[in-house]
């Protein structure tokens, strides 16, 4: 019988989204295995086409994007119930994704900026936009945005993560593959990427690693052959899955480590620190910090993406 | 008064949901197009380092994730004041050119069409891309997913990813084109030509053609007289790189241009307390709120508003294309809205032609791709055409390169009061007293927000815009005018 699936997205870009069509021929090969009965950017079903389906009725959800506001929460918890397996695609439903950034500050900043502060909006009465609001004698809703970006399963039980910003689409087919002939790892494995690090697969030349000196993308032209990390430039390489395919080592700039943790590691970030701490040279306590100095941003660098499911989460404020 | 909601709509880049009010006599009232997201990008990039920026704003939008990599690329070295090595910028012009026609290619075979392949009316369970693969057959399907899929792959070699590049950098690009690369998409330009010519081909055959069709494109249900905003060369053609950005009231007559600073001199935005989603206007016509005709602050930026705006095509084929297409429709400017969806494929077939142009290039693999800027950062504007209009990136930073703040207006968001106009225009003229409100119908008040390709990612980049339609067509005095303008 013909598998029943449907492919959402919440907080997010529409990335994970052109990654799926990016399969291109074998999205013809999936639509014959699956019925898709919800995928907003190219199909009409609705919500209450979904809200009208048995609760289990369909075999797969993918959810990708992050959770933002209760309009996503909603959709999450109603994919959930209506779902045998609901899958996080990419690293915004994975790790919170590279929007988890906005974990650095308030709602009421973010609000303030765009409205108030924007160089190119007039605004003198400082106008702010409302949760409720009635226009010509009629209530218009909005979702309740949140202060805090989350991941997918901060919010709902996840059966699979397909990491990624945006997935690599022949990982998608592939772990598609895998849940259509129900080969699967147990419940709550990443799927569609590898199990080494990035740097296992990194074509680059890796020789000794000693840092003496922190550089930024903009300082240097770095050379075409040899390990980017190596060359003082911060690559989170050493505490990322492999599985994108090396995409942003060989176009030239170090990894920011979208395929997020490795197995069994909880905080990407912390672990990347770690990870330098045995790579940087110096001779006193002083000469390590004066390294560590050319890191600009730490936070950022490091949790990139995986700020929403770091051991912080977001800053307190 | 009755209610009717189409949530979330569908077929377009991100959320938005569609409340109709109906009254007792079966009119319709009023209609609200309201987007519910919020991502914050403009603030959460305060404080990173200033090249770190052309990668983290392609996640604006997975759509066209390459509109924001080159504006965000243009307006670093402009932050820098450094002039990048020729190679850089014809190979970025290059890398743009393959993803305008994946982007203008996805939006019309994947979203667009069909409407018009299937019918609006189709069943919503086959109105979709794999129904139109199913419609025209695999040999037609097949090669729309293979050209798709080059134009990705084009992408890919140039600049090493096609979703979510990272390889434009204050000064240049961080990869030469090989020798090997070049001489493959040589050979992938011709199919790409050969692809937009057929995708205009096909619009001929299966809408102009149809005088049902026809009628939906000429009639006024679909209808809008505002300004027109695009991107000019030196010889008023259309560019999507570089160039000025030129402004045409509704009559064609240029009303300015203006250059990567002066922004903020000739476009302003309007906040409503109703709205989470700015609307941009003609700053010194002054906000007047939801009016079109003679006079009114709006303007679009699209397709067809770039066409409209420009003198014409700055290659012989897609010039001919253009020719034919404001011969058709009579002439310039053109206020069908639905004429976005034929300009959109005058646009890929530019974008085919410039793309073999450049990989023509004797100098496409020259390896001098960047320079590393020796000069104090400071403040810098980036403008480019994204494939749903004009789009601005604007970074201030310290003397070390560190963001200080952001300000972005965006494709879309330009177009935000011309299509809150569109929807209600639509509902008023689709759904009338006594009728049927059936699916049907619906959809095709839902093509009248498609046919801008909106991108409600790109455009809630920083919060989540609700945009109810308060559309009063009002005159400057603010009194009711009944704009029916032909």
């Amino acid at each position: 019988m013909k598998l029943k699936g449907a492919i959402y997205w919440g907080a997010g870009c529409g990335g994970c989204d052109v990654a799926v069509l990016d399969t291109h021929e074998k999205l013809l090969a999936v639509a014959e295995k699956m019925d898709l009965l919800f995928w907003p950017i190219a199909m009409d079903f609705k919500y209450d086409d979904v809200r009208a389906l048995a609760d289990g009725e369909l075999d797969l959800a993918l959810y990708n994007g992050a959770v933002r506001n209760s309009e996503n929460e909603e959709i999450a918890r109603l994919l959930r119930r209506k779902s045998k397996t609901l899958v996080a695609l990419g690293a915004c439903a994975h790790i919170g994704g590279l929007i988890a950034m906005a974990n650095c500050h308030t709602k009421d900043a973010i609000m303030a900026r765009v409205y108030r502060e924007s160089e190119s909006t007039l605004n003198p009465e400082g106008t702010l936009p409302l949760e409720k609001s009635v226009v010509d004698g009629v209530q218009l809703e909005l979702p309740r945005l949140y202060n805090t970006v989350k991941t997918l399963d901060q919010v709902v039980e996840v059966d699979y993560y397909i990491p990624g910003c945006p997935p690599v689409s022949e990982q998608i087919f592939n772990a598609l593959t895998a849940v259509f002939s129900g080969e699967l790892p147990p419940q709550g494995s990443v799927i569609g990427a590898g199990t080494r690090t990035l740097c296992d697969e990194c074509p680059r030349i890796k020789e000794e690693k000693a840092i003496d000196a922190i550089k930024r993308t903009i300082e240097v032209i770095p050379d075409t052959e040899k390990c980017l990390l190596e060359q003082g430039l911060i690559c989170l390489g050493p505490v990322t899955r492999e599985g994108c395919g090396s995409r942003c080592i060989n176009s030239g700039v170090p990894c920011r480590g979208c395929y997020g943790p490795l197995e069994g590691v909880h905080d990407q970030g912390i672990r990347m620190v770690g990870a330098l701490a045995s790579v940087i040279e110096g001779k006193d306590e002083q000469d390590i910090d004066k390294v560590l100095d050319g890191i600009v941003d730490p936070l950022r660098t490091f949790h990139r993406f995986s700020l929403a499911a770091s051991i912080l989460r977001r800053k307190r404020i | 008064m009755k209610r009717v909601d189409i949530d979330p709509i569908t077929r377009l880049e991100g959320h938005g949901k569609i409340s109709i009010f109906i009254n007792d006599d079966g009119s319709v009232e009023n209609a609200y197009l309201q987007i519910p997201e919020l991502r914050g990008f403009e603030k959460f990039v305060e404080g990173l380092p200033v090249e770190e920026i052309p990668r983290i704003m392609p996640r604006i939008c997975g759509v066209c994730p390459a509109a924001h990599h080159m504006a965000a690329g243009k307006a670093v070295d402009n932050v820098y004041g450094v002039d990048i090595p020729p190679v850089a910028k014809k190979l970025r012009e290059l890398f743009y050119m393959a993803h305008f026609i994946h982007s203008h290619a996805a939006h019309f075979y994947a979203l667009a069409a069909p409407d018009f392949v299937l019918g609006p009316d189709a069943p919503k369970a086959q109105r979709n891309v794999l129904g139109l693969i199913a419609k025209v057959g695999i040999e037609l399907g097949g090669e729309v997913i293979k050209q798709r899929a080059v134009s990705q792959d084009i992408q890919r070699m140039v600049g090493g990813r096609a979703t979510h590049p990272v390889w434009c950098i204050p000064g240049g690009v961080t990869r030469a084109l090989s020798a090997e690369h070049a001489a493959e998409i040589r050979e992938l330009a011709a199919g790409q030509l050969a692809f937009a010519e057929l995708s205009l081909k096909l619009f001929d055959d299966l809408v102009l053609s149809n005088p049902q069709y026809l009628e939906l494109i000429m009639g006024d249900v679909f209808e809008q007289v505002t300004n027109y905003m695009g991107l000019v060369d030196e010889n008023g053609k259309v560019n999507f790189y570089h160039g000025r950005v030129r402004v045409v009231d509704t009559e064609g007559k240029e009303l300015f241009s203006y250059s990567e600073p002066e922004y903020r001199d000739y476009i302003a935005e309007h906040v409503e307390p109703w709205s989470y989603l700015k609307f941009p206007y003609i700053k010194e016509r002054g906000w007047q709120g939801f009016v079109e005709g003679s006079g009114t602050p709006l303007y679009q930026a699209n397709p067809l508003p770039r066409l409209n705006a420009a003198d014409g095509m700055a290659t012989p084929k897609a010039q001919a294309a253009y020719e034919k297409m404001f011969e058709t429709v009579g002439g310039k400017p053109c206020h069908k809205l639905m004429v976005n969806h034929w300009a959109r494929l005058v646009e890929m077939l530019y974008a085919a032609e410039r793309l073999a142009e450049l990989i023509g290039d004797e100098e496409i693999t020259d390896p001098n791709v960047r320079v590393i800027p020796s000069t104090t950062p400071k403040e810098g504007v980036g403008i480019v055409e994204a494939p749903r209009g004009t789009l601005t990136h604007h970074y201030w930073t310290d003397e070390n390169g560190i963001v200080t703040k952001a300000n972005l207006v965006v494709g879309t968001t330009n177009n935000n009061a011309s299509i809150n106009m569109a929807v209600k225009k639509a509902a008023q003229k689709l759904i009338k007293p006594g009728g049927e409100v059936s699916e049907g119908l619906l959809n095709m008040v839902e093509m009248a927000f498609r046919l801008f390709d909106p991108c409600f990612s790109c455009a809630t980049h920083s919060l989540p815009g609700q945009m109810p339609l308060t559309v009063e067509i009002l005159d400057r005095e603010g009194v009711v005018l009944n704009v029916v303008s032909r």
